[in-house]
């Protein structure tokens, strides 16, 4: 891409980011009526960032068997309910080892 | 007048999302470079956007070079959360805040900010929502940069070691709560599995990544929001 069209894609990411945040401050008075649009938007966290996560953490390190080994760390992390911040160090950590280890 | 909510009181709530975000950010920066992408688009990007998931997402697709529009609505789509989360704090605020304020404050509203905003006892005001998003705005830009000037200095296997901090991230945020809430594990796995699917079956594998995520994300939500709706409403 070039710089422009880069800076059209930020111009658009930018906008699609702020638009969400301020409209309903400047706009709703009311309460949402509607369950089944706050029960959607409720889960829509989760399963995107569910959909983004897998497949897409195999093919994020080049290398399957490191990629599963720091998969399996984060999961294991996150379950003994570390923080954001651990879990994604350790997973780091592990990628690492089981790289030089495998590499 | 003693509970008032102030400037001060603001930044010092700030100052634990601050801390958290500059690691984050840091890696942010690093994928960046990581993916092919120059370094002033992953500064530019935290300066405009201050968002961890849309703005990878984002920039995933830059290195992909893909279509405006699957951009917007993959990005929008990551972003619908906060939707609901403006629309929370919009009731919490104090009446006769006018609209320019609600503008700059508004850029502010992050999954964390929100939350710190969201548990305050009482009104919300403009000078406790400047004060709060002062700092985590600060770390955001300063951990990016940060990662964009490292980037070059780490060795090559530790770089692909941060490609995975994002997503280890994202497992940090979904696992704890549906470790407590079956429906949102169920959920979660239906839009895991669409995604899988999609990604593996020849016919389907040609749909481009932002679509699929679009795709499974809000074909699990309705399932979730039709089959498993909620008694009240809880906004996480």
């Amino acid at each position: 891409m070039t710089s422009r069209e880069i800076l059209i894609c930020i111009l658009i990411m930018a906008l699609v980011t702020y638009i969400p945040r301020v409209l309903p401050l400047l706009l709703f008075r009311k309460p949402i009526e509607s369950k089944f649009i706050l029960d959607f938007l409720d889960y829509i966290p989760y399963t995107v960032l569910g959909a983004i996560t897998f497949p897409g953490i195999i093919y994020a390190t080049g290398d399957y068997a490191t990629a599963v080994a720091g998969t399996i760390t984060a999961i294991f992390l996150a379950f003994r309910k570390q923080n954001l911040v651990v879990v994604a160090i350790g997973a780091i950590v592990v990628v690492y080892i089981t790289g030089m280890i495998f590499g | 007048m003693s509970n008032r909510l102030t400037f001060k009181r603001g930044i010092k709530d700030g100052i634990p999302i601050c801390l958290g975000y500059i690691p984050v950010s840091f890696a942010f920066g690093i994928t960046t470079i990581v993916m092919g992408v120059p370094g002033w688009t992953a500064i530019l990007v935290s300066l405009t956007n201050l968002t961890s998931a849309g703005q990878y997402a984002g920039v995933e697709m830059i290195a992909e070079k893909c279509a405006y529009f699957e951009l917007a609505l993959t990005v929008f789509v990551i972003n619908l959360r906060y939707m609901l989360m403006s629309l929370a704090v919009s009731q919490k605020l104090e009446p006769g805040i006018p609209a320019w304020q609600k503008m700059i404050f508004g850029f502010g509203i992050t999954d964390e900010t929100f939350v710190m905003a969201s548990i305050q006892k009482g009104r919300l005001n403009t000078s406790y929502m400047l004060g709060l998003i002062a700092l985590p705005i600060f770390g955001w830009n300063f951990g990016t940069i940060a990662g964009v000037i490292a980037s070059g200095l780490l060795p090559g296997n530790m770089q692909s070691a941060l490609g995975i901090a994002l997503y280890a991230m994202f497992i940090a945020i979904i696992i704890p709560p549906a470790a407590e809430n079956p429906k949102v594990m169920i959920i979660a796995g239906i839009a895991i599995a669409i995604s899988c699917i999609m990604f593996y079956t020849p016919v389907l594998s040609g749909v481009s990544s932002g679509m699929r995520v679009i795709i499974a994300s809000v074909i699990a939500a309705a399932a979730g929001a039709y089959f498993f709706p909620k008694k009240e409403v809880s906004i996480s």
